[in-house]
Formats: C-alpha cells, sequence, structure tokens
C-alpha cells in the first residue's frame, strides 16, 4: 500500500463520510424533536436514488405513484381523527396540504420525466418527489402515537421500513439502477485523481450542513424546532403545536435522506434495499454523537466513511462487520461513564 | 357586571382514578388580579394546568365568553391565555432571547421585536443577560424570563404558578412590582401562591382551596382580615 492508495482511500472515505453525516444529521434532528429513531432514514436515501436514475433515462420514477399512496392514506387518517370537527376551511386545508402538493409534482413529473431535463433539475425534481413523503409518514405512523414510549416508536420505526421497503419493491422492482454521474469532470490533485462527483458530493453536503444551521440558529421556525426538543412542554405553552415540529423534522429528514440518495446514485449502484445499509451507517455515526450532538456526529460519521473505505481494502469481506464494530467501545465507555436516567415523560 | 374573562363552571380534575380537584368554580373579572391561595397539595397546580389544557378536566371552561373544553394547550395559547409554570419549563440550552423570541412564535416579527422590546424595559436584567444561555440564570432571572416569554405572546389572561417559589425574600418583593404593574397595561391575572400574604395584598379577589375544594372566596382585602384565614395562612405558625 502506497500512500497514493491511502489518499485515494481517505478521499472515498471522506465522501462516504459527508453522506453518513447528512444522514446523521436527520436521525439527530428527528430523534430530538419526536424522539423517534427513524430507521426508515435508509429508505428515502434509496427513494432519492432510485428517483433519479429514472428520470436519467426518461421514464416516470415509481416514487409518483409512491407519493400518491402516502398522500392519500394521510388525508385518510387526519380526515377520520378531524371527522368531528368538518368545516368548509377544515376542508379546505386538508386539500392544500394533502391533494394539492402530490397532484402537482406527480403532474410535474409527468410532464417533465421524458424531457430529460439534464443532472441537476433531475435531482431537484427527485427531492421534490420524495420529500414530501417524510411529513405524510409521520402523520400516518407517528403523529398517533405522539405520547408513547420511545420502544413503541421504535417498533412503529422498524415497521415503516419493512413496509417502505417492500413498497420499494413493489414500485421499481428489484432491478438495481445507477444515475449518470451531476458532474462528469475529474481532474488530479497531486499524485491523486479525483472525480468531479466526490467533489460534487462534499461541497453539496457541506452547503446544506450550513444551511440547516443558518435554519435552527436564525430563523423562528428552525428555533421552535430545537425549543421542541429542549422542552415539549415549553414548547406547547408557547403555542408551538407538537404534531407541526414532527412533520417539519420528518420533511427535513425525508429532503435530506433524498438529497444524499441523489448524491450516491452516480457512484453506487442502488437496489431497493440499499437504503437499509446507509442508513444505519449514518445511525452508527448518530450513536457515537449520543443522538444528541450534531457536531460529534457529524465528524464521526467521516470517521465511520473513513474506516469503511479502509477496511474495503484490506479487508471487502469484513467491510461491514467493522463499520458496525465502532459501535461497540463507544457504547461501552458511554454506559461506563454516563449514570443511567430513568425514561422521563 | 362585566363579562368574566375566565369562568371555571364544577370543574374536575382527577389523575387516573384519584380526584384532585372536586367541582371548582372560579371567575376572573377583566383586568383584575385574582389569587388561588393555599397549602402545598391542595390542587392549586392541578387546577391551572387544567385551565390551560396540559391536563384533561370535568366541568367546564369559559374563556372570554367563549367555551374552550376540548381545546388543545396550542389553541388556548392562540386565543390569549397564557401560564407560567412553577418548573418555569424554560428552554434551558438557549438564549435568554431566543427564549423571548419563542414566546411570541404564534406573532409576526414585527410584533416580536416590538414586544422584546417591552419585555426588556420592564426586565432590564434580562436585556443584559439576553445572550446567556437560560439554564444559567439565577432563580430570579429565570421567573423573570418565564414572565417574559409569556408575556411576548400578549396574552389576555396570564397564569402564574407559585411565581415566588424558592426565591429570596428582596426578589420576591420585585416580582410582586412587577405583577401589580402588569395589571395597569390591561392584562388580567390568575395567581397561584403559598405566599399568601403577598398574593393578597396584590390581588383584587381571592379563593382558599384546601383538599381539592374552594373553602373561601371574596375581595382580597377582606379574607387578609378574616380570623380563620389569618391563623390558618397568615399567622407567624403558618405558611407565610
Amino acid at each position: 500500500m502506497d500512500s497514493t492508495i491511502v489518499l485515494f482511500l481517505i478521499q472515498d472515505g471522506i465522501t462516504n463520510g459527508a453522506v453518513y453525516a447528512l444522514l446523521a444529521l436527520a436521525l439527530v434532528l428527528v430523534f430530538a424533536v419526536t424522539r423517534v429513531i427513524l430507521v426508515p432514514q435508509g429508505e428515502f436515501v434509496t427513494y432519492g436514488a432510485l428517483t433519479l436514475a429514472m428520470l436519467d433515462v426518461g421514464k416516470v420514477p415509481g416514487t409518483a405513484g409512491l407519493l400518491i399512496v402516502f398522500a392519500g392514506l394521510a388525508l385518510l387518517v387526519e380526515g377520520w381523527s378531524s371527522r368531528n370537527r368538518m368545516s368548509a376551511q377544515l376542508i379546505g386545508r386538508l386539500g392544500l396540504l394533502y391533494v394539492v402538493p402530490p397532484l402537482v409534482i406527480v403532474l410535474l413529473t409527468l410532464w417533465l420525466a421524458p424531457m430529460k431535463l439534464g443532472p441537476l433539475p433531475q435531482a431537484l425534481l427527485a427531492i421534490a418527489i420524495v420529500a414530501p413523503m417524510g411529513p405524510y409518514l409521520y402523520r400516518i405512523a407517528f403523529q398517533p402515537l405522539a405520547e408513547a414510549s420511545i420502544l413503541v416508536l421504535l417498533i412503529a420505526a422498524v415497521a415503516a421500513h419493512l413496509s417502505m421497503t417492500g413498497l420499494c419493491l413493489l414500485f421499481f422492482g428489484p432491478e438495481g439502477l445507477r444515475a449518470a454521474p451531476l458532474s462528469g469532470a475529474s481532474f488530479t490533485l497531486g499524485p491523486l485523481p479525483v472525480s468531479g462527483q466526490n467533489v460534487a458530493i462534499c461541497i453539496a453536503a457541506i452547503g446544506l450542513m450550513i444551511a440547516l444551521y443558518l435554519f435552527f440558529g436564525r430563523t423562528i421556525l428552525g428555533k421552535a424546532l430545537r425549543a421542541t426538543a429542549v422542552n415539549r412542554l415549553g414548547a406547547r405553552l408557547v403555542g408551538i403545536r407538537t404534531a407541526l415540529s414532527g412533520q417539519i423534522a420528518f420533511l427535513i429528514a425525508a429532503a435530506i435522506g433524498a438529497f444524499s440518495g441523489v448524491l450516491i446514485a452516480p457512484v453506487t449502484t442502488i437496489y431497493y434495499d440499499s437504503g437499509f445499509l446507509i442508513g444505519l451507517k449514518g445511525f452508527v455515526a448518530a450513536i457515537v454523537g449520543g443522538l444528541v450532538s450534531y457536531p460529534l456526529a457529524a465528524a464521526a460519521a467521516v470517521f465511520v466513511g473513513i474506516v469503511e473505505a479502509f477496511a474495503s481494502f484490506w479487508a471487502s469481506a469484513f467491510k461491514e462487520i467493522i463499520v458496525f464494530l465502532i459501535i461497540i467501545p463507544v457504547l461501552l465507555v458511554r454506559s461506563l461513564t454516563t449514570t443511567h436516567v430513568e425514561e422521563d415523560e | 357586571m362585566t363579562r368574566s374573562i375566565l369562568a371555571l363552571e364544577a370543574m374536575t380534575v382527577a389523575y387516573g382514578k384519584v380526584e384532585a380537584v372536586h367541582g371548582i368554580s372560579l371567575s376572573v373579572q377583566p383586568g383584575s388580579i385574582v389569587t388561588v391561595i393555599g397549602a402545598n397539595g391542595a390542587g392549586k397546580t392541578t387546577l391551572l394546568n387544567a385551565v390551560m389544557g396540559v391536563l384533561p378536566a370535568g366541568g367546564h371552561v369559559t374563556f372570554d365568553g367563549a367555551a374552550v373544553d376540548g381545546y388543545s394547550v396550542e389553541e388556548r395559547v392562540a386565543l390569549g391565555l397564557a401560564l407560567v409554570p412553577e418548573r418555569r419549563e424554560l428552554f434551558s440550552s438557549m438564549t435568554v432571547e431566543d427564549n423571548l423570541l419563542l414566546g411570541g412564535f404564534r406573532t409576526t416579527a414585527v410584533e416580536r421585536s416590538r414586544s422584546i422590546a417591552e419585555v426588556f424595559a420592564r426586565f432590564p436584567r434580562l436585556r443584559e443577560r439576553r445572550g446567556q444561555l437560560a439554564g444559567t440564570l439565577s432563580g430570579g432571572e429565570r421567573q423573570m424570563l418565564a414572565m417574559g416569554r409569556a408575556l411576548m405572546g400578549r396574552p389576555r389572561l396570564l397564569m402564574l404558578d407559585e411565581p415566588s417559589l424558592g426565591l429570596a425574600p428582596l426578589i420576591v418583593r420585585d416580582i410582586f412590582e412587577i405583577i401589580m404593574s402588569l395589571k395597569k397595561t390591561g392584562v388580567s391575572i390568575l395567581l397561584v401562591e403559598q405566599n399568601a400574604r403577598a398574593a393578597l395584598h396584590a390581588a383584587d379577589h381571592a379563593y382558599v382551596m384546601e383538599l381539592g375544594e374552594v373553602t373561601a372566596e371574596g375581595p382580597a382585602a377582606s379574607l387578609a382580615a378574616d380570623p380563620r384565614i389569618v391563623e390558618s395562612y397568615l399567622g407567624l405558625g403558618g405558611p407565610s
């Protein structure tokens, strides 16, 4: 192994780490705001990647149909729960939230998909198709359980993951897909060949992190999400609806997932069930960050990426095992250094 | 008589099968301070939490003439109810300024900047501490921040749960001065206190709660002169 290989592996690791970092941030955000461990985070990655790959070849992606399914189910749940106070205003609100956005997005997709608009518009369209599934998923599976224990929420999350994987198989089939790169450029940095796609992934990931930082630090909505995470009762007392915070957290998580999927679709072949492992690696990073610290989770994600790159070089058969082994010393240290706290509801 | 800003009719609150508040009726006139005094465990905090919608309750709650039974906490906030809870429930890892801004979450950005100027004028200490994390404040400052945060939403009824709890006597005096000055702005106040002397001094009307029931009510001044109240709540041996 020479220095070129080391540099190459580090480059690869940082690129993967950037994507894991995004997923870890989404996991920490969703857990902090809603106490849900978002097992289906990886499915949003799959959806984003497969959607982009289909748009690449000018076909209407299966996620367009999936979006209709999600919106329809969410509409049913919301309609049922507010059946006793139906009014023209409420029906208008339901239409605005559950009928208009999916309809507009699907019609747009039907119109734009055959045109093959090029990488960037296709990537944006893919994110637009997948992101609304987040809040719909929250409405269907998690909002009715908002007061349940973390364990119940985890079980619901596993169920959501399994159904979303199954739906993906149904709508996309078992074939793996790969998208064209967002950037075909490549150049050399000293002895090291650097692909444009890798640079694009890192820049996009850093850009998104900065955008999230500004959103949480500067806007009242971002602060409201943080407030919900810090003190749920306090947030309700100033009029922040827990359900609204949950839906926004899920919207951001789904958008981050789709965004990550769009970034990795050109470098990895994605199958209907690929998202789970990718999401799990983000989860390892989130765990290292204790599910509370964003900077720690992001740093851990880059570490996970680099470990993975070296593991696949030295012992590719054990690559996943080595990555998931990272979690054991971390848990050990945590269990020895922190005192046990009863779940306080 | 003008319409009450808040009226409770036969309100009951239960934790599981144990009833903590047994059919309380109470009203608050617009622009007045009403206090509920009573010993620890009388059900005062439970009562306020039920009015705010944090706990489910039986009976009827009317706010400014409209029934709000079954409304969520957030819907009651939108109508103009605000609660400063006993445990303050601040956003401890956020700055004083962010805590205040979030208090005005339901208002516009323009209203928020106007409200925050008013809150800073009323609580100069909070202006000094604006960049500090809420979790690092002293007890008195936390109480000021909790009140300031509630005022940011421009409530019509402000409910204060034990604002003097755990505070030094000098700070208690400051807090009560602020409560009385708030009355001049037209906001109605429902004040729950163990510190009966200070509460009766500040209030227009008072209720005495014992074991989940109202056992006495009347103008605050006449309750303060009632020998039974003096003996139980204002005497040297009682809580003061």
